[in-house]
This record gives structure tokens, sequence and C-alpha cells, in this order.
């Protein structure tokens, strides 16, 4: 997927996710945490700003959320102190990347291992 | 009678005793602050070697007044006048102080008798930075040699003091190495005084 694919799917689920709001029959309703499709499952986590991150796995791949949270953690890191990254571009951060795919290999090595 | 059985109040200020100070800030603070020191010396200058010397004009600043604090709190009060002392000085002291731990390691330079080279796993400034490819051989470390720059100088041992980055197998992220190469006049003094 490159940059041009990526940005639609981001904002496809952007609009998806601000209808699920008023699209919901109980009240309250704040965010689509969870979207289970039938070749994946698609975890979103939305931090206090507004800030979306999703990720796309496998169907029954656990613990997703904390996944969302070390990377909300490594973003408000390596992005935000950056002083060459402009607000709301695409992330284009060396530091980040490193950080986002050593995070993502843990994970899968923890995952494989249970 | 002022002064007995509580804290010892004093009439003036500037002799109230220099304490040690808060000795820990928070790093994402700092961050923050150097992010934005940054962002706004790029929209200042036109290209990228004047976007250093701001930082190390603004280094230079910041390491004349730790020279200063540092000689009076740390050291007694007594002035190095040997390269060495200095340099272990900088290498130790300064960084400890700033950084929290001493620098990686301090050489001397092979090719030329006026360089040495203070390196560095990872700055603590460059920690969250990452320079877009477009910005070549810019390094966010012109700050610390700036530091560095106005310790030395300070010091009586002129100097030119750049940051540079080395690449090292194995690693994905490169080394940092501050260069100094001392002026004629302190290598001179220096043989001089054997």
């Amino acid at each position: 997927m490159d940059t041009n694919d990526s940005l639609r799917v981001a904002s496809l689920w952007h609009s998806m996710h601000a209808i699920s709001q008023q699209l919901s029959p109980t009240t309250g309703c704040s965010e689509i945490e969870l979207l289970e499709a039938n070749t994946f499952d698609l975890h979103c986590f939305q931090s206090l700003t507004g800030s979306k991150f999703f990720v796309v796995c496998k169907l029954g791949t656990q613990h997703m959320e904390a996944l969302l949270k070390v990377v909300y953690e490594l973003y408000t890191d390596y992005v935000l102190k950056n002083p060459f990254y402009e607000m709301k571009m695409p992330i284009r951060c060396e530091v980040f990347d490193i950080n986002l795919t050593q995070t993502v290999q843990k994970d899968r090595v923890a995952l494989l291992g249970r | 009678m002022i002064g007995t059985g509580k804290i010892k109040q004093y009439a003036n200020v500037l002799d109230k005793p220099l304490g040690k100070g808060k000795q820990e800030v928070s790093l994402s603070a700092f961050a923050f602050l150097f992010s934005e020191l940054v962002q706004y010396n790029q929209t200042q200058v036109d290209n990228i070697s004047e976007l250093e010397t701001r930082l190390e004009d603004a280094g230079y600043a910041v390491g004349a007044r730790v020279l200063e604090l540092l000689c009076h709190r740390d050291k007694g009060n007594r002035r190095e006048t040997r390269l060495l002392g200095i340099l272990s000085f900088v290498h130790s002291t300064v960084w400890k102080v700033l950084f929290g731990k001493v620098a990686d390691s301090l050489e001397k330079g092979t090719e030329h008798e006026d360089e040495y080279m203070i390196s560095e796993k990872e700055l603590l400034v460059n920690r969250f930075i990452s320079i877009p490819k477009d910005m070549g051989t810019f390094h966010c470390g012109a700050f610390v040699a700036g530091i560095v720059k106005g310790v030395l100088e300070n010091a009586g041992f002129p100097a030119v003091v750049t940051a540079h980055f080395v690449p090292v197998e194995g690693q994905q992220r490169p080394r940092t190495t501050i260069l100094i190469k001392f002026a004629e006049e302190v290598l001179r003094r220096e043989a001089r005084l054997g």
C-alpha cells in the first residue's frame, strides 16, 4: 500500500468512526473499538486528543490494545518531539519506524511463544 | 534575635549559599523545548549551515555559564591550565551535570596533533530527533558542540568544535562524535608547559 492508499483508508475510517457515534442504539458511544471481518480484525484506539490509532491483524489476535497503547507512546515520543515533523503530514521519522518495527517484532515473538 | 533556632535569614540575597538546585529535569519538557528551538531557528535562516551556526551560538552561551557554575561548585575555584585537564573536565564533570552520565569516550585524533574526539552512542538532545533525508549532514548535536566550545573558549583554550555522525556497522543509528580542533596558540602553550 502506498501513501495515497493509506491516506484513503485512513480518511474512510475516520468518517466511519464519526458516523458510528451517531448510529449507536445506546447512548454514550464514543468510538469503534473492534471491527471483526471475515479474514481480519481491526482494533482501534482513540487518544484523549482525538487521534486514532488502528491496527489490522489476523482473526483472533490477542493483546492488540496493549500494542496500540505502546504505539501511542512511541508516537508522542519520536514524532511529536521531532522538530522536523509537520503536524498532520504523513510520518516519515526514521527513529519512529525503527522503534515501531522493534515493538511489533517483540510482540510477534511473544505471541508465537505462547 | 533573628536567626537563633530558626532558618538563618540572609539580609542580602547575594550572601545566600549557592544551592545544588534541582538535580533532575523532565526529559520530555527538555525535548519539547529543544524541538521548538530548532523549529524557531529554521524559520529564521536560509540554509543548513546557518542553522547549525545558530544552534552552536545557543550552546556557546550555555557553555560559558556552565563553566562558571561548575568551577565554583565542583572544583573549588581551581582553574585548569593543561589540555588533558580541561578535556577530562568536559568529558566527565560537564557531561555528568548536563546529561547525567559521563561521555562514552575521549580519544586523541590520529591524523592531526590538535584534534580530539568525544564520542557518544546517542546524544541526549538527539534521542527523539530523526533528520529528514534532504537535510543531508545536518546534526542537532551542533548545540552540544556549542556547549563544549563555550566551556573551552572561556577556560582559555580556543577551539573549533563540530558534531558528526559516524556510521557503525551492525547498528542502524550512527554514533555521534564531537570533534575538537584546538587553535595554534593552545598547542604552543602546551608544548611550552612541557
